[in-house]
């Protein structure tokens, strides 16, 4: 076990390092910086100061060399636009998308299980119906739209919640089941298809034959098993759950990690770029690592097949 | 004394055979007629004669459907903040996303089958190798690397596609490469290794025919999103850039008029949804019907 999680935390590192570089390549790759911050009237000098200043005159590796070093012990460099330290900007923005992302994890999660579970249970019954359009539409919505549509209805017109901002739990209601509904979708469709299979095997049915209470048959025996492929996929929900939170705080006006890109993006903020991608990058994987691991835990084929 | 079977007799029974009802053959009919009919609507946008999607009447703004009071039929779905014919703009619109998510699914799916076929295939270093991209590739986040290259090149439809296609690959490599390594324990591949065949043979004749089926239905199943993805990012300023009717950027513009004009942002979405709906209806059904086992992609 313990080889498996330093072969695969070797892995994530050079994962990491891969990202990082094409991080840094994109960012440079931006333009010159100098043009936005400098007023228009600055002189050749102002520009030469200000390069030297900013570290933009040193040799590219240098430069990247220098930002990976950094980056490892959190400092993330001055924000081009702001003028202050990015790692400020990140620990003020990073615990309210952690927030909101744990808050749409634990409504997914609380809506997928009973619904994916019950889903397979009953093949073929109105809710197992009910369960497939909720899992299929959740895949086609647009979520900027439906985000749109629930700040105009349910916020505007009928005053019920928040339309923006994070002020109270209620604030964390409309953007959380946005964030959470595409989530909701995969989990189930996932949770009712490994029941599906699982109820069909050998080992349930000799449950059942024991005498065992349909009940403990479902909820102990069956969904150890129906759990695996969802633990598989829990890591690359994971990354699409902070991909939509890019459009969900940008809608809601929530200030996010995720906002915070695309403020930096839309200013050319390279420290603040690279911070937030590498930062997110990160997460990322660190939770696809503690998943593997998980699930190396769990099921112990992995351990060895690879 | 039974007649001979003769040509006629043969394929009559074959017939009988193949109209003996199997489960699960049902065309879906919805995604089929949906698709078909926004795909055909694309091809023709000129031909309709609709007016031009990017005209602007600054008289005739925020005119509201034709069934609303105020509306006409000169502008069916209404129009937006420029006075620009919805209708028209939700066609043209079409052009774009299905465009969008054509190419980048293509470009994406050849890519990514080629890594997964050669990891597959070659196993060991190459392999382990192959496959640590493939990872890193799948935790980047697509969003981002789209706003990224859409301030560093500028936001342009190319670009949109690009980085799309850049990190969607992963996902073919990733399920082709389990494939492959399925089959490369069956003796067919060792027996056309016997008849001397070289890797190129065996990966393009042998093993590529093998995981068309899951390519298939991966490519319809990400059509879907790759639209979804691409109006995300013109929503965010960052996909087609105007003028271009993109149904993305059209909900971006009605979004602070959804109030008073809610048909500028609703049409657009409708159509994400339908054409979405339809690609993620059409790909079940394939999977379905053709690999139980893809049940969790």
């Amino acid at each position: 076990m313990l080889r498996f999680v330093a072969a695969r935390l070797l892995q994530s590192l050079v994962a990491l390092a891969i990202i990082s570089v094409v991080v840094f390549v994109l960012a440079r790759a931006t333009g010159d910086p100098l043009y936005l911050i400098l007023p228009m009237s600055a002189s050749q000098e102002d520009f030469d100061n200000a390069r030297r200043y900013l570290g933009l005159d040193r040799p590219y590796l240098e430069q990247y060399l220098s930002f990976v070093g950094r980056a490892a012990i959190g400092d993330f460099g001055t924000s081009l636009r702001a003028r202050r330290p990015v790692s400020e900007l990140i620990r003020e923005r990073l615990p309210n998308s952690l927030k909101l992302a744990v808050f749409a994890m634990g409504v997914s999660l609380a809506m997928a299980f009973p619904l994916g579970i019950m889903a397979a249970v009953h093949k073929g019954s109105g809710l197992d119906r009910l369960a497939q359009i909720v899992s299929v539409l959740g895949q086609s919505l647009p979520t900027f739209w439906v985000a749109i549509l629930l700040v105009e209805f349910v916020a505007g017109r009928l005053q019920w919640l928040p339309a923006g901002g994070i002020e109270g739990f209620t604030s964390y209601i409309l953007p959380g089941f946005t964030l959470g509904w595409f989530v909701v979708a995969g989990l189930m469709r996932l949770l009712r298809s490994g029941m599906l299979e699982v109820l069909d095997s050998e080992y349930v049915k000799l449950a059942r034959v024991k005498g065992l209470g349909e009940g403990r048959v479902i909820w102990l025996h069956a969904l150890k098993n129906a759990l695996i492929p969802v633990i598989t996929f829990a890591g690359i929900y994971f990354a699409i759950l902070v991909t939509t939170a890019i459009v969900v705080e940008t809608v809601f006006a929530w200030p996010g990690l995720g906002r915070l890109a695309y403020e930096g993006i839309s200013s050319r903020d390279f420290p603040v770029i690279q911070a937030v991608v590498l930062t997110t990058a990160a997460i990322v994987a660190v939770v696809n690592l503690c998943v593997d691991c998980l699930y190396a835990l769990i099921d112990p084929r992995i351990r060895y097949a690879r | 004394m039974p007649a001979e079977p003769t040509a006629a007799t043969l394929s009559e029974a074959a017939v009988a055979v193949d109209a003996v009802p199997r489960r699960g053959w049902r065309l879906p009919r919805f995604p089929l007629v949906v698709i078909g009919l926004f795909v055909a609507v694309a091809v023709v946008a000129p031909l309709l004669g609709l007016p031009d999607p990017t005209a602007q009447a600054l008289r005739d703004r925020f005119r509201p459907p034709a069934w609303q009071e105020a509306g006409s039929w000169t502008h069916p779905l209404g129009t937006d903040r420029l006075g620009r014919d919805l209708l028209s703009r939700i066609v043209w619109g079409a052009r774009v996303s299905l465009a969008a998510g054509v190419l980048t699914v293509l470009a994406a799916s050849a890519f990514g089958a080629a890594v997964g076929l050669t990891a597959g295939y070659y196993g060991g270093r190459v392999d382990a190798v192959l496959m640590r991209v493939t990872d890193a590739t799948m935790s980047f986040p697509v969003i981002l690397l789209a706003l990224i290259l859409a301030v560093t090149v500028g936001p342009s439809f190319a670009n949109v596609v690009t980085a799309i296609a850049v990190i969607l690959w992963a996902r073919y490599a990733r399920v082709i490469r389990g494939q492959v390594l399925t089959l490369m324990q069956l003796d067919f591949v060792a027996q056309a290794r016997i008849a001397g065949a070289g890797p190129w043979r065996i990966i393009t004749r042998h093993l590529l025919p093998n995981t068309l089926g899951t390519l298939l239905v991966l490519v319809t199943l990400q059509i879907g999103y790759v639209i979804i993805v691409e109006a995300s990012l013109s929503f965010l300023g960052a996909g087609i850039p105007p003028p271009t009717p993109a149904w993305g950027s059209m909900i971006a513009e009605g979004r602070d008029f959804v109030t008073s004009a809610w048909w500028v942002s609703l049409f657009p979405g409708l159509a994400i949804l339908l054409v979405v709906l339809a690609f993620n209806l059409l790909g079940d059904w394939l999977r379905d019907t053709f690999d139980p086992k893809l049940r969790q992609l």
